[in-house]
This record gives C-alpha cells, structure tokens and sequence, in this order.
C-alpha cells in the first residue's frame, strides 16, 4: 500500500475540518473492509485515512417510536444486528446486514461504508432504500440530507462532496402492520456477492396495502428504486395478482449486466422471482403484527 | 519513509507499544514489529480468517485493520490461548481430533472458535459452522475443526 497519514478524530467538527483541509486527498475510514482492499490493490489512493469510529455521531444507534431508527454511519453492523429494537422492527435491514461477509466482516462493516462504497451490489443499501432511510450528510459549511435511493450516482461514486461526510441514517419508525424484507440471490450458502438483491417494505390497513415500496440491487449501475413497482400495490390487496403484477414492474426498470455471476437475462428472471418473495415475506410479516 | 507514529494497545492483557507507519496492517505490525507469528497472512482481502484475531471483544481479519487503528484496543492473538504450559481446551481437542493437517489456518481457526464460544458457550453444529464460515482451510474438509470445536465446547461447559 501506498503512504498514507492517518486522524482519527473524536468529534464531528474535528472531522469536518480535516476533511475541509485534505479536501480529495482524504477519504473517511470506517470498517476498512472494502476500503483497505481497494487501496492495496491501487483502486483508491487516498493521501490521509480520517477514521470515523471515534466520531461520537457517528457511533449513535438509537430507536424510539415517534422519530424511529438512527444508525451513526460508522455503526458496525455486528450491533446492529444485534440491537433489539433494530431485530423486531426493521428485520429486513438485519437480513441484509446479516449477508454481508463473514462474523469477521460484520465486526467491522458499516452501513455507512457499505453505501459510500457505492457498488450496486452492496446488501443493505436496497434495504435501507425500502426502509424510505435519510441521509445526513454534514460538512464544514452546513448539512443536508439526501435519500439513500439518490446516494450512489455511479459505480464507485456517490453525490458527496470532497468535504463532506455522511453522519447517519434516519429511518422512519414503522407504522402499524408494517414490515419489510430482504432477500438476495448467490450460488452458494454464505459469503458471497449479490447476483440479484431485492428489498421490501409495505403497510397494510385490514387486508390492503396503505404503502410499499421495492428496491432492487446488483440489476444496474447504481442500486434502483422500484417506484412504480410499489406504487402498483397501493389500494390493493397484497395477492399473488397483484405482486406478480409489482414484480413485473420491477423487472421492467432492471438493467442488469452479463458477468461471471449470471446473465443479464437470468437476472433479470430473478428480480421478478425475489420481488414475489420479499413482497409475500413482507406481507406476512406485516399481518402478524 | 514515511513518518511513524507511536501505539499503545493491550495484547493477550498485557500492556505493549509499537511504532508503526499508518499504512501498515495489524498483522503486518503483529507478525514483523511485534514478533507474534502465530497470526497468519492468507489473502490480504478479508476472504481465508487465517488472520483472525479478537478486537476488543469482535473476532476480525487483521489483515483489513491498520495499526494505527489498535490505539487503546485489547487485542487477543492465538499466542493468548494457552496458560503457561497448558493448552487451551480447543487447542487441545483440535490436536485430538486432527483438526488441522497443515496447520496454517489454525491460529485463525482457533481464534475465531474462541470468539464463538466467548458470546455462545454452547453452539449447535449450525452455529459452529456458521460462526467459522469467515475461516477457510484447503487440507481438513472442516468436519474435523467443527467436531473439535463442539467437543471443545462440551469440555468447557462440564460435560
Ligand atoms: S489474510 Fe486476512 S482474511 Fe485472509
Ligand atoms: S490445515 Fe491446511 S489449510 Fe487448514
């Protein structure tokens, strides 16, 4: 690995100020997991590393029902998994946090890392995009806040500035009969990148479906919100006419490419596959509450 | 070269400092500045555990950690399992079952063990091979690591 210096802040104003001073040349260092690969393999040559995971706000993890879920972007997703609260309301974020790598991994990883990471097949971004989850993005000048379907711009890239940093997610607090899913698709048990991922969240009121929405990962540059898909829902009943309709849509705005790990047409098949299961799961899910 | 900076961190309980430069790895800073060769370099990419290592409580790959980063850590090394000149209940078992052939996966084997016994003293077959999917090893085909490790677990809990 190149040289490089290393901060390790221990506030957000420490931090906003490195990163205004080093500008491009710095890069925030959460879990490292992807990070330090990349920068061995000379994909990312970063002069300084900021770390973020003695940043207080970065490090928050707390729910409560009116504002719901605030996860610091630095949390390793070994808490969050573990997090009681996150378990019962938001079990679709803990399937995805919970696919990410190996128990080593997930000691370390971040939600935040993932999303900055910025690769259309990251796990819990489609799952934080269900979730309808906010960024808060600060920087020496003021903050602003970004929804995480409009995060990622490109493979790789994401809309912050060289002199921001992303501080936390806020995800709404689940309504009544609410729930949400992920599922994702790899040849082999464990430890493994998404061929396809596909996240789902939806509200039912009785029998109908009050809102919804799809998010679909690893079928395009950047991780996709299904709009349409889950608008087709709302008013309806959630049943296996009206998902394989949500699903058809969903397939509708996959652009997926071909690669060792399937092709465009295959992936494509499985978005309409996944949307059916997550929906389903979903609704289950929503209807023992 | 670069200019190094100066840690402090705790290793198997005790108290020790290094210098190191900030692109430097904790398995780098383990293996050639502090001379714990236990710990072994596999892959580099966080893929085979065989640099696994406890990092305040959390089993991680060494080799996606810098050493800078193990300022005011506690850090448990396969060099820490053992009492003086008694083995570790999985260290004993491992050699009991065969549990390696090589060997160059064990220490990260037998880290990654210990951090699952730490949390969940006693595992199911599933959650043992669940626990130590982040740990490849190319000689034992794994039955004799996960037997080794229920076993382990049976002895520690009295049974
Ligand atoms: S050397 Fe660290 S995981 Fe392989
Ligand atoms: S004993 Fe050789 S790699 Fe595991």
């Amino acid at each position: 690995m190149h040289a490089i210096t290393y901060e390790s802040p221990k506030s957000l104003a420490q931090a906003l100020s490195l990163l205004s001073a080093t500008g491009e040349k710095g890069r925030l260092l959460a879990g490292g997991t992807d990070l330090l690969i990349q920068m061995r393999a000379g994909v990312r040559k970063p002069e300084q590393l900021i770390d973020a995971k003695s940043i207080p706000e970065l490090q928050v993890l707390s729910f409560n029902s009116q504002d719901g879920l605030r996860v610091g972007a630095a949390v390793p997703c070994c808490r969050l998994i573990e997090d009681p609260a996150v378990r019962q309301h938001y079990p679709g974020l803990v399937e995805a946090a919970g696919l990410i790598g190996s128990v080593q991994i997930q000691s370390r990883c971040s939600l935040g890392g993932n999303l900055c990471n910025g690769s259309p097949a990251a796990d819990t971004t489609p799952a934080l995009i269900a979730l309808g989850a906010v960024c808060h993005v600060a920087s020496s000048k003021g903050t602003r806040t970004v929804a995480v379907e409009d995060f990622v711009v490109s493979p790789g890239r994401t809309v912050l500035q060289a002199d921001e940093l992303l501080v936390e997610f806020r995800i709404p607090a689940p309504k009544p009969h609410s729930a949400d899913c992920y599922q994702r698709f790899i040849p082999r048990n464990e430890m493994d990148i998404a061929v396809v991922g596909v996240g789902a969240a939806v509200t039912l009121n009785g029998d109908t479906c009050t809102a919804a929405r799809i998010s679909l990962g690893a079928v395009a540059p950047t991780p996709l919100f299904a709009k349409e898909a889950g608008a087709s829902l709302v008013g309806k009943p959630l049943n296996e006419s009206t998902i394989a309709a949500a699903a058809a849509l969903a397939q509708q705005i996959a652009v997926p490419i071909t690669d060792m790990r399937g092709t465009a047409e295959y992936r494509k098949h499985m978005v309409g596959v996944l949307t059916r299961r997550v929906l389903t799961t979903a609704a289950e899910r929503a209807r023992a509450k | 070269m670069a200019n190094k900076v100066h840690v402090e961190t705790t290793l198997n309980g005790e108290a020790v400092e290094f210098l190191c430069e900030p692109r430097q790895s904790l398995l780098e800073v383990l293996r050639d500045v502090l001379g714990f060769t236990g710990t072994k370099e596999g892959c580099l990419t966080g893929d085979c555990g065989a640099c696994s290592v406890i990092l305040d409580g959390r089993i991680s790959c060494s080799c996606l950690v810098l050493g800078v980063e193990a300022q005011g850590k506690n850090i448990q090394t396969v060099e820490g399992l053992a009492q003086a000149d008694k083995l570790h209940p999985l260290q004993q078992k491992f050699l009991e079952h065969a549990a390696l052939q090589c060997g160059i996966c064990t220490p990260g084997f037998l880290v990654a063990a210990k951090a699952l016994l730490d949390r969940n003293p006693n595992p199911t077959e599933h959650e043992v091979r669940y626990g130590l999917a982040g740990n490849l090893c190319r000689c034992t085909g794994y039955d004799k690591i996960v037997r080794a490790v229920l076993d382990a677990a049976a002895v520690m809990q009295g049974r």
